[in-house]
């Protein structure tokens, strides 16, 4: 359980996270979404305690996290950029780390079988792919056999059959009644492993949901028809929110409608359809829709100080 | 899945801090090799300095000591040691390991003790032997013109100990300066700065009088005082001068330790 409340972290004159509020259960995977520079990063920093937040707190497990007595059993974390000696070996690195906790060199091995990693253990980490470093970084994660589970961008750099692990994993972690928490700007990848998401913009809420009901209130509707009778069709899906785009003869996209309005519309003509597919937006799709103000806000405020230095070059 | 081998996962405590600093000091390859320079530097310049004053002998330099050609390679080791002290801490944070680090310990603070303790420690125990090897082979050398000097002399068992103590001290200080400054490059500038350019420098700019009153005080004169039983003038006595070396180091950890505490990492 990590409970996130009124926290706001600022670097200079840059608000990096705005008081930002949230809770993640146990029990299920809860995807942290967000474009890059978004905040994620910097507020999973905050629940670890490596940056101090400027107001509110954040409590993991009922207590900040510096206060618990063995923190790698409360929480295991992959850092969002590379957090490892790369002059030490992935075995050594894990070591370590087990050291401070009293956890046994077996628990190391295992882990490193675990991730896949075994062959590789004894050499220097700076060797090694994106891939191997994330490998290396979950099993860093799994070190304490942690009740919560923060990964930053785990996928990046994995290939798909590493993907798919992840996927499972994180599943499994959650079903054994952990609370997981994930990030990613892949929003193709939560919509298959995440229920709850999180979803933040230029460190604000955007938006604390359930996958289904993301997708759900996504406010653009698209049904793909084809009719041999398109023409007709068309003419009679009139509306003042309605567009039909054509793709590919015979078949169109229509917005504004639902399927069954359609589907009666073209009964009511006898125009034959020979498909009528409601098609749900992609939660990409949502996604670039929820966070498209805080994108565009971003860019006409980064456009405006670049204004303003130049005229102060001029 | 995960669950299998962990049935037991205890809480962070010194001891297992401490291990695991020892396992991060021995398992990268720059320690390793400072390590070995330290050692080396130590007994090979001794040796070879002992080897050149027993060939020139019996026209040997006005300031010639069997002691101080000895032990005249700590100049160098301290160095080594020195870097290898800065780097403990510089390089956890240009490699993102103190992130790692200070996730497992959130505390903070064992961390920096924990590197200390391992830090001197193992300096300590290299050192010794070096300075000692040093010693024996250099004495055997120059007892070939009987100009050798016995262990059993005053203060020299004091010296020879305290030349071991000394780079311990000095790997501190480098800790610590490390610690507050968090660059390799900061660290090493800052430590060769405080203890081989602004002695000289001052030496240069201040009266004469007043360089003397200051000049015991200075780090690498005050711990020097240690382990030389032919002082300069104006040099603190043994022990009084460790002790003033050492409150460098202190002071350097404790505003490392604090700035650790506070800053975001």
């Amino acid at each position: 359980m990590i409970e996130v409340t009124s926290i706001t972290k600022r670097y200079g004159h840059t608000v990096a996270v705005d008081d930002l509020s949230f809770a993640v259960r146990p029990g299920m995977v809860t995807g942290f979404l967000g474009p890059n520079g978004a905040g994620k990063s910097t507020t999973m920093r905050l629940i670890l305690g490596l940056d101090a937040p400027d107001s509110g707190d954040a409590i993991v497990n009922g207590k900040p996290y510096r206060e618990h007595a063995a923190p790698l059993r409360e929480v295991g974390a992959l850092l969002e950029a590379r957090s490892v000696h790369t002059g030490r070996s992935a075995r050594d690195h894990l070591l370590a780390l087990a050291q401070t906790h009293g956890i046994p060199r077996s628990r190391v091995d295992e882990l490193i079988d675990m991730v896949g990693l075994h062959d590789v253990a004894k050499e220097r980490v700076g060797g090694f792919s994106l891939g191997m470093g994330q490998r290396l970084g979950i099993a860093q994660a799994l070190l304490g056999d942690p009740k919560t589970v923060m990964l930053d961008e785990p996928v990046n750099g994995l290939d798909p059959e590493g993907i798919q692990w992840v996927r499972h994993l994180l599943q499994g972690l959650a079903a054994e009644g952990r609370t997981v928490f994930v990030s990613s700007h892949l929003m193709s990848e939560m919509a298959q492993t995440a229920e709850h998401l999180i979803v933040i913009g230029r460190g604000r809420m955007i938006a604390d949901t359930s996958v289904e009901q993301f997708l759900a209130g996504a406010s653009k509707k698209v049904v793909r028809v084809r009719s041999p009778e398109l023409q007709s069709l068309t003419e009679a899906l009139t509306g003042a929110d309605v567009t039909v785009t054509a793709l590919e003869p015979p078949a169109a996209e229509v917005v504004g409608l639902t399927a069954e309005q359609i589907g009666d519309a073209a009964a009511a003509r006898g125009i034959a359809l020979h498909e009528l597919t409601p098609i749900q937006a992609s939660l990409e799709e949502a996604f670039m829709e929820v966070t498209q103000d805080a994108l565009q806000f971003h860019s006409a405020e980064v456009e405006g100080a670049r204004a303003e230095v130049e005229e102060m070059r001029a | 899945m995960s669950t299998a081998s962990v049935a037991q996962v205890h809480g962070v405590t010194f001891t297992g801090v401490t291990r695991s600093e020892w396992t991060k000091l021995r398992s990268v390859r720059s320690s390793r090799w400072c390590l070995f320079l330290t050692a080396l530097f130590v007994i090979a310049i001794g040796i070879l300095v002992c080897l050149v004053n027993e060939s020139r002998y019996p026209n040997l330099h006005h300031a010639f000591h069997p002691l101080d050609s000895s032990l005249v390679g700590v100049n160098l080791a301290q160095f080594a040691v020195g870097v290898l002290g800065v780097l403990t801490i510089t390089a956890e944070y240009s490699t993102g390991m103190i992130r790692s680090s200070l996730c497992a310990v959130p505390k903070r603070l064992p961390v920096l003790w924990g590197k200390a303790a391992v830090f001197a420690v193992v300096t300590f125990v290299i050192g010794l032997p070096s300075v000692f090897i040093a010693f024996l082979v250099g004495q055997s050398i120059l007892s070939g013109k009987h100009i050798q000097i016995a262990i059993s002399h005053p203060g020299v068992l004091r010296a020879l100990i305290g030349a071991a103590l000394f780079l311990a001290v000095m790997g501190l200080l480098g800790l610590g300066l490390g610690a507050i400054i968090r660059t390799t490059a900061g660290g090493i500038s800052a430590l060769v700065a405080i203890v081989f350019v602004i002695p000289p420098i001052l030496d240069l700019a201040l009266p004469a009088s007043w360089y003397n009153t200051i000049s015991g005080y200075l780090p690498a004169s005050a711990g020097g005082a240690l382990w030389t039983i032919n002082p300069a003038s104006h040099t603190l006595a043994p022990w009084a001068g460790f002790a003033v070396f050492c409150a460098y180091a202190a002071v350097s950890l404790a505003v490392g330790a604090v700035l650790l505490r506070q800053r975001d990492v």
